[in-house]
């Protein structure tokens, strides 16, 4: 019946601090929606409880209709939720290419394929190519991402999320620390996402976040303060004060 | 028809003739060794067994990036299953190498499933409690084991019931020189495979690899495993060669020299793993003959020297020499 993610009474506590209170969602499929909060509110905590990098105290995540709460991480991932890492989380030792080729090589279950070679199949090094070029990669393509800038880096975290093809894609402020004569390739990659694929972005940018989203949840201390249209958002007396009140006013 | 398409294999994962060249290298270094050793050939077998030994560690540690201290569970294991099988079973060495691998495939597997849950102190202390038990066991059942004594009595018939073992240990060399050989070519192909590089994602980023949908633990099994195969393989070969297994197979110190070898050579690059075992045990070959109680400083300061100055290893050297000379100019 629901297609897309439902979360019911979502909490999680570390120790005594209670970070996610009750949360109770839905991200429809094909959603367009933005979660915003303070610093600390728990937004980077919820999405680690979606996609299984953390377990929930109590409450239950379904994904079109199936309980996934108890689903490791990997499988979570392969049954189409993908992230990416507000603080960049890649191989840093593997070349660009290698960085995007590996999840793709993952998401086709190649990756246990021990007799050909890793760059041997035409249609995922397309695919690759595809990708870099999309994100104005190809000329880093070969290099290690250890040596590629903070900003560099934050578009390979994009492209190597996206080479996934989730259906759910949670991105954990993915313009921060991008440049912001490249923020627009960030902007560009999300709307031209496929429609049936839903959006959660986690950003602090209010540009950003009025430019794709069409609904907006505010988390303050672990729980949903309000959820609504951006234009609801913007117009609650509530938000303003305690989120856009003091810079973007 | 299955040969063709094993060649086949092994020449597009090579990747062209350029990636030959180490081949080459090696078998050239076997041949000038073979003839300008002619009275060392028993410490160069004994080299050619360790290298298959480190470079099945360098697929758990330099790719996967798992670092334990009980590498030598699985040679013990194997030595000891391939003395037994020849004692008991069968002479023949190829089938002896075959269990052996079983042997060391089996303890990896069984003692991964625990091992690979474990991070790093853990992680080290279990694999060095789990090859501290297995030398208990062997020195403790002494009615299969020999005990303390070790198991003798060992001999093995003709290679392929053609090239029989004999007293200067031509045959052992090449015998030796041949399973590191094939083994390099295996590990080449798995290095380079779908497999190989989601080993290093591992290495880099578990976290990172989990979000891309990676059964994380499961690939790390999978590698010790594999490692493990071989690493039975060169403890079979061992006890085939020197016609003796002790509990000695088991030592700590085995476990700890074979890390400071791929170190010192490099981890991660197979083939450094062929030079920090060449270089290590020639060291200790020649410095232990000059003085055998402080050799270990040569190793130490050796090992401090790469830490520090090459981080990459050894097999780094010539390009890291290479850089400097390009800088200068
Ligand atoms: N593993 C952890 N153990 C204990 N406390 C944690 C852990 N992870 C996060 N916290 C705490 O939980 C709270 C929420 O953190 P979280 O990172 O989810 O916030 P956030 O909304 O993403 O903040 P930001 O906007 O700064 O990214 C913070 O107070 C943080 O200190
Ligand atoms: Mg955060």
């Amino acid at each position: 019946m629901t297609s897309g993610l439902r979360i019911r009474n979502l909490s999680k506590n570390f120790g005594g601090l209670q970070v996610a209170r009750n949360i109770t969602l839905d991200i429809p499929t094909g959603a367009r929606a933005a979660l915003i909060g303070p610093n600390g509110a728990g937004k980077t905590t919820f999405a680690n409880l979606i996609i299984g990098a953390l377990q929930p105290s109590s409450g239950s995540i379904h994904l079109d209709g199936k309980d996934i709460s108890q689903l490791a991480e990997a499988a979570r991932v392969r049954a189409g939720i993908a992230k990416t890492f507000q603080i960049t989380n890649l191989f840093k030792d593997l070349s660009v290419r290698d960085n995007i080729r590996l999840p793709i090589l993952e998401r086709e279950h190649r990756t246990f394929r021990f007799l050909e070679r890793h760059d041997g199949d035409a249609a995922i090094e397309a695919e690759v190519e595809e990708l870099l070029a999309d994100f104005r990669l190809l000329p880093l393509a070969n290099r290690l991402v250890r040596s590629l800038a903070y900003g560099q880096q934050r578009l390979v975290e994009l492209a190597l999320t996206l080479s996934l093809k989730p259906r759910i894609l949670i991105l954990d402020e993915p313009a921060a620390g991008v440049p912001s004569s490249d923020s627009h390739l960030i902007v560009d990659a999300i709307k031209r996402l496929p429609t049936d694929l839903s959006v959660l972005i986690i950003e602090h940018d209010m540009k950003l976040v009025f430019e794709v989203a069409s609904r907006i949840i505010v988390l303050v201390n672990g729980a949903v303060l309000v959820e609504g249209t951006p234009e609801e958002i913007s117009r609650d007396l509530r938000v303003r004060e305690l989120y856009l009140g003091a810079g973007h006013g | 028809m299955i040969l063709i398409s094993t060649i086949d294999i092994v020449r597009t994962s090579l990747g062209g003739t350029g990636k030959l060249l180490p081949v080459a290298i090696l078998i050239i270094c076997a041949f000038a060794a073979f003839w300008l050793f002619p009275y060392d050939l028993g410490f160069l077998t004994q080299m050619l067994i360790m290298m298959v030994f480190v470079v099945s560690f360098d697929l758990i540690l330099g790719y996967a990036g798992v670092a334990t201290l009980g590498h030598a569970a699985m040679y013990g294991c194997g030595a000891y299953a391939a003395g037994l099988f020849a004692i008991h079973a069968s002479p023949d060495p190829l089938l002896g190498l075959a269990v052996g691998a079983v042997i060391g495939a089996l303890i990896a597997f069984f003692s991964g499933l625990l091992l690979m849950r474990a991070h790093g102190l853990s992680l080290l202390m279990l694999s060095i409690a789990i090859t501290m038990v297995l030398q208990e066991i062997a020195s403790k059942a002494r009615d299969v084991t020999g005990g303390a004594d070790g198991l003798s009595g060992i001999s093995m018939t003709p290679i392929l019931g053609v090239f029989e073992f004999d007293f200067i240990g031509k045959t052992a060399f090449w015998y030796a020189f041949s399973v590191l050989f094939i083994i390099l070519v295996v590990l080449r192909v798995l290095v380079a495979s779908p497999f190989g590089l989601a080993l290093r994602g591992i290495k880099d980023s578990p976290s990172r690899m989990r979000a891309i949908g990676t059964p994380v633990y499961w690939r790390k099994v999978t590698a010790y495993v594999i490692g493990g195969t071989i690493a039975g393989i060169a403890g079979a070969l061992s006890a085939q060669i020197t016609s003796l297994v002790s509990v000695e197979a088991f030592n700590f110190a085995l476990s700890a020299d074979v890390m400071v070898m791929l170190i010192l050579g490099g981890a991660g690059r197979l083939y450094g793993a062929l030079i920090g075992t060449l270089v290590f045990m020639t060291v200790r070959h020649v410095a232990a003959s000059i003085d055998p109680f402080n050799w270990l400083f040569v190793i130490g300061f050796m090992l401090l020297a790469v830490v520090f100055f090459l981080p990459d290893g050894l097999i780094s050297l010539p390009r890291r020499v290479a850089g400097m000379i390009g800088a200068r100019k």
